[in-house]
């Protein structure tokens, strides 16, 4: 069975509101930052123009009627974050998160770069809600820094300071209160919670922190209405989302999808290897899907269920034929114990202990390295400040039920993983 | 009264294993020495004793309050990965 032989046409299971790249890629593809002048003509007047009339309450309702989800990978409600900010009054934080610290993404680079007014519609707006004081935005790239700060020069509807800040560059550091730290002036690390940031975030101040694609769509919910929010994607993931798709792909990159689209037709348009071994669904957090999963399951949170799946932040790397998936997600695992703050017991011990474990399994199939895996997961989850080593876990898990073949193989000392990995895993960086 | 949860903050905690001896109805140790702390309510037979532990962390990573443990929380989405 291949993998991306796209699905017969009664299966699609998503109205597509017509072709791809309709919401946040529109316009023009090339030259870089699209002016303010021609997102203002292209969308009809500037984000005050739509939020002027509205107090604060019905701009909220807008939000929760389109049924906005995080797209920074946890998928939560972007109305009840920004009502359980607003709950405080005014005076809040709004920090826009454009980290995108795991190498394997793209989209929210992307999205800065090519249209910065978006993002910074979504900010105001959310900052207009909210009636907070002081925002944030944080980019990953330089680039990206420019762009935006070139995208604010040109905006007279401001009201209140905007700081845009290249972000930190370790894994742990895009996590919400790491990222406050760091906005504070210290080491971008995170903390544990309660309190939540909603309640004490930046300088003890309620916080918002949304990913920028979030606020991208926020923005155009806010102008557009719920309604058409809700004509694209499923009814309780509506709208669109940016995918970085990689690996074993004649076209990598970043694609805007329908949430619900199924896999096959997203692995088709970039042009996927059909001998491909195996999907990566969630980056390195993530989960691997097979053949048969791939050609039954679509791109959402209920759609990906049944396989204990979530698409996570969209992040997508399809496995080339001659790579063995054991191997690579060791060298994930690794990879992730690395990046881990060094702050919690279980984290600090138990992701290396892990990796070890899986690594061997990788080797040669040891049963009682397998056994290792799975109590150490069980042991560790949900016991670190944050969800970096609940992350790993599942990645961990995932390889030792997605490969059973090569577990065999491996057991009997042959390997079929010849090909040198197509994986992005730079040098971990020190934490700031 | 609603339940009472104990908690490790695990950014403090320095696995001195003492919670553990104190109180190991509630709390067992992993592999490395760090504190599982059971996901149920602390049973009121055992809230003197619960409190005394905490009073008695050196590290003072342990807290008893009413939210409930997050590893109970079960049908929450699990991972939060990083954008993407
Ligand atoms: C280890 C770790 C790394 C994270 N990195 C990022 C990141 O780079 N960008 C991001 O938007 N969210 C990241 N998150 C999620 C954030 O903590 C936060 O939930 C998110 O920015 C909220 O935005 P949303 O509700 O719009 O998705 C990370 C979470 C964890 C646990
Ligand atoms: S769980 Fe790991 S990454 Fe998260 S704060 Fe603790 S040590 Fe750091
Ligand atoms: S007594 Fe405190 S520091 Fe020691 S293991 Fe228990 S929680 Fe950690």
């Amino acid at each position: 069975m291949t993998l991306v032989a796209p699905a017969a046409p009664g299966e699609l299971r998503v109205p597509r509101s017509g072709p791809w790249n309709q919401r946040l890629l529109a316009g023009p593809k090339l030259g870089g930052a699209e002016p303010l002048a021609d997102h203002v003509g292209r969308l009809g007047g500037g984000i005050t123009d739509w939020t002027g009339r509205a107090g604060h309450h019905q701009l909220l309702e807008r939000v929760r009627r389109s049924g906005l989800r995080g797209r920074g990978g946890g998928g939560f409600p972007t109305a009840e974050k920004l009502a359980a900010v607003r709950r405080h009054g005014p005076g809040s934080v709004v920090v826009a998160n454009g980290s995108e610290t795991e190498p394997a993404a793209g989209k929210d680079d992307l999205l800065l770069r090519l249209r910065p007014h978006l993002v910074l519609d979504g900010l105001l707006a959310a900052t207009r809600i909210l009636g907070a004081r002081q925002a944030f935005l944080v980019a990953h790239t330089a680039p990206a820094v420019a762009a935006v700060e070139a995208a604010l020069r040109e905006r007279p509807d401001v009201p209140i300071p905007v700081e845009v800040v290249r972000g930190p560059t370790n894994f742990v550091g895009g996590e919400e209160t790491a990222l406050i730290r760091w906005l504070e002036g210290g080491q971008a690390l995170p903390r544990y919670q309660p309190p939540r940031v909603v309640d004490r975030g930046w300088r003890g101040l309620p916080t918002l922190v949304q990913n920028v694609e979030t606020l991208a769509h926020l923005g155009l919910v806010v102008r557009l209405g719920p309604e058409w929010f809700r004509g694209a994607g499923v009814a309780d993931e509506p709208g669109t989302m940016l995918v970085t798709l990689s690996g074993a792909v004649e076209a990598p990159g970043v694609y805007e999808v329908p949430i619900g689209t199924p896999l096959p037709e997203v692995l088709y348009v970039a042009g996927a290897d059909p001998g491909a071994v195996a999907l990566l669904v969630g980056g390195y957090f993530g989960s691997w899907l097979r053949a048969p999963d791939v050609q039954r399951l679509t791109l959402s949170r209920s759609g990906l269920r049944p396989a204990g799946a979530t698409p996570g932040a969209g992040v997508l790397h399809l496995l080339p034929q001659g790579t063995c998936g054991l191997r690579e997600s060791g060298r994930i695992l690794a990879w992730l114990a690395a990046q881990g703050a060094r702050q919690c017991g279980p984290c600090a011990f138990g992701l290396p202990a892990m990796a070890s474990a899986l690594n061997e399994v990788a080797k040669t199939g040891s049963e009682a390295a397998l056994e290792q895996l799975e109590r150490w997961g069980d042991q560790i989850e949900g016991r670190g400040a944050c969800r970096h080593p609940d992350g790993a876990v599942n990645l961990a898990r995932s390889a030792a039920s997605a490969f059973p073949d090569e577990l065999r193989r491996h057991r009997s000392g042959a390997c079929g993983g010849y090909r040198p990995s197509l994986l992005s895993l730079p040098p971990a960086p020190d934490p700031q | 009264m609603s339940g009472r949860y104990l908690h490790v903050d695990p950014t403090l905690c320095v696995g001195h294993r003492l919670c553990a001896e104190m109180l190991p109805e509630l709390i067992t140790l992993d592999d490395f020495g760090y504190p599982i702390i059971s996901a149920d309510p602390v049973p009121r037979h055992l809230g003197r004793l619960a409190r005394r532990t905490v009073g008695a962390c050196p590290a003072l990573a342990l807290v008893m309050d009413g939210n409930p443990s997050r590893r109970a929380r079960r049908d929450e989405p699990r991972p939060v990965p990083p954008s993407g």
